[in-house]
């Protein structure tokens, strides 16, 4: 960063590190200052990184993945599977005698596992008390900002099968 | 110094919810708030070299009193 100092005539370490003690808030203020900018200039950076993320974003294709058979679980009962890879949790509920939902089991707030509470109807993270609709997977209270990403289920034959994650 | 720590903590806001929208789907408000948090990077460096100059003035007609 040579091109943002001036030219001074004091050495390096002297204006860096001042003797004088009058001059001492001043080096600690300038110093603050440029520290900041730094951060500014890192902020800049993470957004460009967003930007340069969200331009080469391929949508992924996902695998079509048997997760459970026709009434293996109960109405109101719960079934745990992962999808897409072995790393992704997801939680399925029957919610009907003919509907399945399923959500991933990550928690958008901090990652913790949800679970399904069936007194109140609704998926619940234990961690920060954040809530999610069984319906949707919106969030219906917490600190949690975004819905949970939720597994599209289809049922062919006697098989319910998970074809998509749709963020 | 306040109006840099000011315009830091609008960027800080400003990534937050940047990422958040980027996870979240919304993919078109990356470049908005990649163009704003990069006018206010320029500002906070203005202001910088703005400071810093006063100073080293302020300091320099200081020290040939």
């Amino acid at each position: 960063m040579n091109w943002l100092r001036r030219v001074s005539s004091e050495p390096l370490w002297k204006e860096e590190f001042s003797v004088h003690t009058a001059d001492e808030r001043y080096v600690t203020r300038r110093q603050l200052t440029k520290f900041l900018v730094l951060t500014s200039f890192g902020m800049f950076v993470g957004n460009i990184w967003i930007l340069v993320r969200s331009v080469f974003y391929k949508t992924p294709s996902y695998p079509q993945q048997p997760v459970a058979r026709l009434g293996e679980i109960p109405v109101g009962g719960v079934k745990l599977f992962t999808y897409p890879t072995k790393q992704d949790p997801c939680i399925m509920v029957r919610t009907d005698e003919n509907e399945y939902v399923s959500y991933s089991q990550k928690c958008t707030h901090l990652s913790c596992a949800v679970h399904y509470s069936q007194a109140s109807n609704r998926l619940e993270c234990p961690c920060h008390q954040g809530f999610f609709s069984v319906k949707d997977g919106a969030v219906l209270q917490g600190p949690p900002s975004r819905p949970l990403p939720r597994i599209v289920l289809e049922t062919r034959g006697e098989q319910v099968i998970a074809t998509d994650v749709k963020v | 110094m306040a109006l840099i720590a000011v315009l830091l903590i609008v960027q800080i806001w400003l990534l937050s919810a940047a990422l958040e929208s980027f996870l979240a789907g919304h993919r078109r408000t990356a470049l908005p708030a990649a163009v704003f948090s990069g006018f206010m990077f320029l500002i906070c460096l203005g202001l910088y070299l703005f400071v810093d100059r006063m100073d080293s003035e302020v300091r320099r007609s200081g020290s040939e009193r």
